[in-house]
């Protein structure tokens, strides 16, 4: 790459030579300067976002040239998706996942996770029970919800875990496994929503 | 290649860039004066310019408190509230455009035409009126031409009523910079001399306006962690409570209808108003109307009147609530709470604010003031002068696109950090295909008929291919002002596709460009009268000194050719005063100027300073 200012070649986001800010790198670990990870640290990424922001905003390049603006409103954009992203453990995961072509099913497939079938089935009851007006069907949900969100606490820790691993070992047979539990949390999320709107 | 940088620019002076509030009600310019932000007063020292404009019978516009005089009789020629028709459509607005003394043309546009006797203007050119006011104060005021600005919107704006905004001050000849969130200008205000770091809530209930935003300060950066509120919640919906109330008991009293008498309507308005400020003070008010003889009187008390006002008060507290939740703080986390807005006066108003906070509001700026403050200190941040404050917005509406069977799928949540971007292909569905249609819209439901429609972005010139193996990649990107662009690229080629933007509501940048050729030619003219009659005035004095020291002995000291060189500057001057050119006349000032300098450098001597004195001489 060459700077769009001065034609020098430059890999940062700031030209070494002109010190012209240049259009923004694809990837989110990229803007940050942090290697690719699925583990990381969330207050050093703050730190991080705080102080890129102040060099990048384009509050800073509103008397500076069209490229340039241009430049810091893509650049800015980038960095606040990225933080968006790579803050929130669920969302980085899947963004690695789509770097490494593992797309995470979109919406819940209708499989439901043979381990979860007996709870689903008797919590669908209690969801129709209490759509019909039968509030006796209150506590049971309640429970329901209860024990779904242990669930997903038990997932997030599971994926804190095969992360680290990851990070190790870099073996794509994990990534997969990942993918697999992403969705079975989705799903669990799913649930956990539906229950939460016939309880309000 | 050397790797210091030399900025040539900094021996040039930096054009002014100001802070105006673009209000519902009252509209004001600021500007920092050094490390202080100053509202600048109109001529008639007034520092709010209302928010009114009025096309008189004589074909002159009229802005500011002149025009709320013709509020009365010429009611149906006088635009108020305008902020309110900003970027919507007719039919979001037919309700309330019956309270209106003034007509709306019909016709099936996607812009309100309002109809002042018999030209018609659209919203965003009213507010350039009013821009064009504010900008010609602070000319006077600066003493030097501005043209770059800051405009301040409602938090919860959607992005027709900001590009509203934003055409207004193109139409008014100013570089509009940069779009501020009301809410996060106020904190900008407070915050100058105020804690580091912390979590506040701003609460803005202004004349048409509702806004709730949550911040994190952090050593100089704003952080809006989310934001909510309701474009059509405000003063005016509490005057117009009242209004109802009253027409209600004339009609009875009286046995006349005169909700249809845009006169009687606005002489109640303002009983109502003014009823309504005294009972932020006094527990029991009465307002009073005399029309053609005859006269009604009611008492209110404040009891009564709140009563009246809770439901309307009480729609604040539902975006307060999701506010807070979006934000992620309870309230427990939330250190301050700042009142913005002419309404937070209202004691039931503070009251509600406080009950849901569990904290005592700061109220100790002007709540009219503090939004132009604001947009002033952040003018500053643009100009370069504050590198160590940095707001971060975000966006108040999630933006998505119509997918099949009108479903929406959302790009941008809300309460996402500005500018924010994301990007999405597109394929054609039929074979040869040559163009795609994106139907964008904001907002929270699921279907796009339930959501406010942006635009429709036609993607067009796709090379001729069987369906499905286009690919056209789109980028969506929310920029700093909170305003969608839209670009995008064929994978294949890797060009650049023209995007058409077609906006639901609002101007076609040609019809913009129309506005502003037929306008600013005219501000324009406005600006180089004025240094004209200045100059002219100046020319005046200095002819005048040269008069009187003629007839002094320093003159008769001179030699003959330093007299007839002054005689000759003088003549020039008088000439140039007759011509157009204000820039041909500071030249002879300046030339007059020179050759006199032994003159009153003689005259100084010789002790007779007093007919020079004061002149530039």
């Amino acid at each position: 790459m060459n700077c769009w200012h001065c034609e020098n070649p430059v890999e940062e986001l700031f030209c070494g030579f002109c010190h012209s800010l240049q259009a923004p790198p694809s990837d989110f670990f990229a803007i940050f300067g942090i290697p690719k990870a699925l583990g990381l640290d969330v207050n050093d990424l703050q730190a991080r976002f705080y102080k890129l922001s102040r060099v990048l905003h384009p509050d800073h390049y509103s008397r500076k040239s069209d490229t340039e603006r241009e430049c810091s409103n893509q650049a800015t954009a980038k960095l606040n998706d990225a933080w968006r992203t790579l803050r929130d453990p669920v969302a980085r995961a899947e963004y690695v996942l789509s770097l490494e072509g593992l797309e995470v099913a979109e919406q819940k497939s209708k499989d439901v996770p043979p381990e979860l079938l007996e709870e689903v089935f008797e919590m669908n009851m209690a969801l129709e029970e209490l759509r019909m007006g039968d509030a006796s069907a209150r506590p049971a949900l309640v429970d329901a919800k209860k024990k779904f969100i242990g669930l997903r606490e038990q997932i997030d820790l599971g994926l804190a875990n095969l992360f680290t691993r990851y990070d190790l070992t870099q073996d794509r047979a994990i990534l997969s496994e990942i993918r697999n539990t992403l969705n079975r949390r989705n799903y669990i999320r799913n649930l956990v929503q539906e229950v939460e709107k016939e309880l309000v | 290649m050397s790797t210091f940088q030399i900025d040539f620019g900094t021996a040039e002076k930096k054009p002014r860039i100001v802070g105006i509030d673009l209000g519902t009600t009252n509209s004001l310019v600021a500007y920092m004066d050094l490390t202080t932000p100053r509202v600048i007063p109109g001529p008639d020292g007034d520092k709010l310019v209302p928010s009114i404009v009025s096309y008189t019978e004589a074909g002159e516009m009229v802005v500011g408190n002149p025009a709320r005089k013709l509020l009365i009789n010429s009611s149906e020629r006088t635009v108020y509230s305008v902020k309110r028709l900003m970027g919507r459509g007719i039919e979001d607005v037919r309700d309330e455009l019956k309270l209106f003394p003034f007509r709306v043309t019909d016709n099936s546009d996607s812009v309100i035409r309002l109809l002042l006797g018999e030209k018609t203007f659209t919203p965003p050119e009213i507010s350039a009126y009013i821009l064009r006011q504010l900008k010609k104060n602070a000319e006077e005021a600066l003493g030097e031409e501005i043209t770059q600005c800051v405009i301040t919107v409602p938090a919860y704006f959607n992005d027709a009523q900001r590009q509203a905004t934003k055409d207004a001050g193109r139409i008014a000849g100013l570089e509009v910079l940069r779009l501020v969130n009301e809410p996060t200008a106020a904190s900008l205000a407070y915050g100058l001399d105020k804690r580091q770091n912390g979590v506040i809530a701003v609460y803005d209930l202004g004349g048409g306006t509702f806004d709730i935003s949550i911040l994190k300060l952090h050593d100089g950066i704003f952080e809006v962690l989310a934001t909510n509120g309701d474009t059509h919640l405000g003063g005016d919906d509490i005057d117009n409570r009242l209004i109802q109330i009253a027409l209600e008991d004339i009609q009875s009293e009286w046995g006349e209808d005169i909700s249809t008498n845009g006169e009687a309507v606005q002489l109640l308005r303002r009983a109502v108003i003014e009823a309504k400020e005294k009972l932020s003070f006094e527990l029991a008010v009465t307002i009073e109307l005399t029309y053609n003889g005859k006269t009604y009187q009611r008492e209110i008390s404040r009891e009564l009147f709140e009563n009246l006002i809770r439901d309307i008060v009480d729609r604040t507290l539902g975006p307060c609530r999701s506010c807070i939740l979006d934000a992620g703080v309870t309230v427990e986390q939330i250190d301050e709470v700042v009142m913005v807005g002419g309404s937070t006066r209202v004691p039931l108003v503070r009251q509600a604010v406080e009950t849901l906070f569990r904290a005592k509001p700061h109220c100790e700026l002007n709540p009219d003031e503090v939004v132009a403050l604001g947009a002033a200190v952040q003018a500053s941040i643009l100009s370069g002068d504050m590198q160590d404050k940095l707001l971060l917005d975000v966006t108040p509406l999630s933006l998505g696109i119509e997918m099949m069977g009108g479903v929406v799928s959302k790009l941008i949540h809300r309460n996402s950090t500005i500018p924010a971007s994301e990007t999405e292909a597109f394929t054609t569905a039929v074979d040869g295909q040559r163009s795609v249609l994106i139907h964008v819209v904001q907002g929270e439901r699921e279907l796009a008929k339930d959501c406010r429609s942006l635009a429709r972005f036609d993607l067009k010139d796709i090379e001729p291919m069987p369906a499905g193996m286009a690919r056209i990649q789109v980028k969506f990107l929310i920029d700093a002002n909170g305003i969608l662009n839209v670009t995008a690229r064929d994978v294949r080629t890797g060009k650049e596709t023209s995007v058409e933007v077609k906006p639901s509501y609002g101007l076609t940048d040609d019809q913009v460009e129309a506005m502003i050729i037929e306008s600013i030619d005219n501000a324009e003219e406005d600006f180089k009268e004025r240094q004209l009659r200045e100059a002219r005035v100046e020319a005046d004095a200095i002819l005048a000194a040269m008069d009187k020291a003629k007839q002094s002995d320093a003159w008769k000291e001179l030699e003959e050719q330093e007299r007839a060189e002054i005689q000759l500057a003088m003549n020039q001057l008088i000439l140039a005063k007759h011509h157009q050119d204000y820039v041909l006349i500071l030249a002879m000032i300046e030339r007059l100027n020179n050759c006199t300098m032994k003159l009153a450098e003689n005259m100084m001597n010789s002790a007779v300073q007093g007919a020079l004195k004061g002149t530039k001489i």
